[in-house]
């Protein structure tokens, strides 16, 4: 099953590499993995979206929490949560393309940040899977790049990850 | 005063009141080496490889509660050092290891004798260090010898560049360390120990399983008082061999690939398991499909949460410093004056007499060849069961443990996790320096010794009279028993041809060498290679070259399908008899 992990882990130079070097020494799998320093500079964030069996997931969190430089792990499954992805798509844009290009980003409340004779860039947020539905509906040819960021999650409510 | 990077972290290691640093100097390191010439508080030895100095300052922690120290240069004096590294980890050996790294400007350029050693060590330490300003050597010093000793142990390698031991800076030593991601367990829960004591009092068919985890946390003593306070059969992992007296009629021996048939027997059919300090791994319980199949509930205790619950489900996780778990389970079951049913014990210890008639370690006598298992039951004989024994990997590192028996921890000192062949010599070295008035004999073969034979040398320099029990059969004998066993007796490259002249290569080291070839010469050879109290002998045993080691729990196959020694093929053996008079299973 897929499972995200928020990890809060010591802002120091390696950290990450522990981290992506205990999943790839034990065999587990990393779908996607984001991270960025907190409102406190000494400390990282990272969502981790993997998935497993549920021993599996028991065992990259009690992994995770062994690493020394990790202060906390939580699985956000566990409880209520959202989770968002930042995609930035580069579209072909000439010809019947260009309306319809604009209407499709329009349809998943994407914006064009950037625009050319040729193309457009659309920067689009939600879920994973409406990032994947936006791809799919588009005609493929008309994709010419797409970057993605990961998903990052956060409890709802009262749930709070912090030190 | 400001001082030099080196200086301090001299000093550091005075601080810490390490004794012994053993090293290997070179280009990166030759400004810690001379702070080390200027100073007196702590000796250096001088190995003949970086892997023997892991190796020695590792057997240097194993053999007493101290921690072990290695000191060496930049590029292949840190990758040298990786094997006793991952040693040291997979066994959960507390020890710092001080790696030089080329300056920090140069740092990323392919330098002369650069190597990432914080990438390459990441995967086998506890935690690993790059210093990069000559403040924080005292801190990071401090940190490292804190987390290689505390929570499950384990070796912390700290890498410094040559310009931050050449920078200055005033040395202040911190007085405490903090380090607020890094919080290990201490106490168990009182409400997992309480249940822990119920199952305890409802076990049939109690099994205490003892694993290297109680030799680390000191926790001999209270293993002792648990088993005896209930009256249950004992057994000792090859990393816990002497955390329960080996010589006691509750120990069933080693249990295992190559445990003893009632050991194994008994975790298979026990209905109640308390696995303390151990992890249920591959060696020990084969198949865990197999283990499961017969019922049992199982307590864990360990101080390692990702221990428990990762290779077998368990009923009673227990997290908490091994020692301080079983004072309070010992508490509870003293209180609740907790006991399993007794009648069902009693059932249950007839059951396991029975497995333990056909005796699993016999074997057949020889007159004119001598079997390995008996220059280790003669070697138990003439060191009075005394001696610190460590070992290299291979059929007399097994034959050691089953034969050898060890009543107390800290004796014996092998690799068990990651099965490094070149191990014993320099461990043995390493535990006569941090036990000098002990008997240190190192059980190693003629495979197995060569892999670090250059450190007779170091041995001589430093007076280490270990006594060296070289099992000579010609093969890599374990390979060998595995190519009889599964690859239809083609040797493939396990016969050791063009050994030395043993006895003459120790003499050429300046040691005694002597070469033994028949039974009848055993025990006086022992004897007067141990009245050499101030010398270094190597024994060269010749020794039977077909002999295999028994029992043996096949890969893949359960506790209770093992390949059993010759004399117990065809005898008729007590089954697991359910019906026994154990009462209602829980």
């Amino acid at each position: 099953m897929r499972h995200i992990l928020s990890v809060l882990i010591e802002n120091e130079a390696g950290a990450l590499s522990r981290v992506t070097g205990l999943f790839s020494a034990r065999g587990y799998n990393i779908d996607s993995l984001t991270v960025q320093t907190t409102e406190d500079p000494t400390m990282s964030r990272m969502t981790i979206v993997t998935h497993g069996s549920e021993d599996v997931i028991e065992q990259i969190t009690k992994q995770l929490n062994k690493l020394i430089e990790v202060v906390k792990v939580i699985d956000l499954n566990e409880a209520d949560h959202i989770e968002r992805e930042l995609m930035l798509i580069k579209v072909r844009a000439t010809g019947k393309d260009r309306e319809e290009m604009k209407r499709m980003a329009d349809i998943f409340r994407g914006r064009i940040i950037d625009v050319t004779e040729k193309s457009y860039t659309i920067e689009l947020t939600g879920t994973g899977e409406k990032l994947d539905a936006f791809i799919k509906a588009l005609d493929q040819s008309v994709i010419l790049e797409t970057v993605r960021t990961g998903a990052s999650g956060i409890g709802r409510g009262e749930r709070i990850l912090k030190l | 005063m400001e001082i030099s990077g080196a200086e301090i972290l001299a000093r550091c290691l005075a601080e810490e009141n390490v004794e012994f640093v053993f090293g290997y100097p070179g280009g990166a390191v030759l400004e810690i080496y001379d702070a080390i010439f200027k100073q007196d508080k702590f000796k250096h030895v001088l190995v003949r490889h970086e892997q023997a100095a892991v190796h020695a300052a590792d057997a240097y922690s194993r053999s007493s509660h101290k921690i072990g120290v290695a000191l060496v240069t930049s590029g292949p004096g840190a990758t040298n050092a990786i094997t006793g590294i991952a040693t040291a980890y997979m066994d959960s050996i507390p020890m710092v290891v001080i790696s030089g790294q080329v300056g920090t400007p140069m740092i990323g350029s392919d330098a002369f004798q650069e190597v990432d050693m914080v990438g390459c060590s990441r995967p086998i330490v506890k935690h690993n260090f790059l210093v990069k300003d000559v403040k924080d050597i005292a801190p990071t010093v401090k940190k490292a010898f804190h987390i290689a000793t505390t929570g499950r142990p384990g070796p912390v390698v700290i890498d410094i560049p040559k310009d931050i031991t050449i920078h200055k800076a005033v040395f202040e030593y911190p007085k405490s360390v903090s380090i607020r991601s890094y919080n290990p367990p201490t106490k168990g829960h009182p409400g997992q120990i309480k249940k822990a004591a119920q199952m305890l009092a409802e076990a049939k068919r109690p099994f205490i399983y003892v694993g290297g985890g109680a030799v680390l946390g000191n926790a001999s003593a209270e293993v002792t008082e648990l088993v005896r306070l209930l009256n249950v059969p004992c057994t000792n992992t090859l990393m816990g061999l002497g955390a329960y007296p080996g010589t006691d009629d509750k120990f069933v021996g080693m249990l295992g690939m190559h445990g003893t048939y009632e050991a194994n027997m008994a975790m298979q059919y026990a209905d109640t398991i308390i696995a303390i300090g151990a992890r249920f791994d591959d060696r020990v319980i084969s198949s865990p499909a197999h283990f499961a199949s017969q019922a049992k509930r199982i307590v864990h205790i360990d101080i390692d949460p990702s221990s428990i619950a990762k290779r077998v489900k368990v009923d009673v996780p227990i997290v908490g410093d091994v020692k301080e778990v079983l004072k309070d389970l010992i508490a509870v079951l003293k209180e609740g004056n907790l006991r399993p049913n007794e009648k069902a014990l009693s059932a249950w210890w007839d059951q396991i007499n029975d497995w333990r008639k056909p005796n699993s370690l016999w074997y057949e006598p020889h007159d004119t060849i001598i079997k390995p298992q008996f220059v280790i039951q003669k070697l138990c004989e003439v060191t009075g069961g005394d001696a610190i024994i460590t070992s290299d990997v291979g059929q007399h590192q097994m034959f050691a443990a089953q034969y050898y028996k060890f009543n107390r921890p800290r004796q014996w000192i092998n690799s068990g996790g990651l099965g490094t062949m070149g191990f014993g010599l320099p461990a043995a070295m390493g535990a006569q320096l941090a036990n000098p008035d002990a008997t240190v004999a190192c059980v190693t073969g003629e495979a197995s010794i060569q892999m670090n034979i250059q450190e007779l040398s170091t041995c001589k320099q430093y007076h280490t009279p270990v006594k060296i029990i070289n099992l000579n059969n010609g093969y890599l004998g374990m390979v060998r028993q595995w190519q009889e066993f599964f690859y239809g007796t083609r040797y493939s490259e396990s016969y050791v041809d063009a050994l030395p002249d043993f006895v003459k290569l120790a003499e050429a080291y300046g040691h005694v060498g002597m070469r033994i070839d028949k039974p009848s010469d055993v025990e006086g050879a022992l004897r007067e290679a141990f009245a050499l109290k101030e010398r270094l002998v190597f024994m060269d045993f010749l020794t039977d070259q077909k002999t295999n080691v028994f029992p043996m729990v096949q890969n893949g196959k359960g506790l209770s399908q093992m390949d059993l020694p010759p004399h117990m093929q065809n005898m008729q053996l007590v089954p697991f008899e359910n019906n026994r008079d154990y009462g209602n299973l829980c």
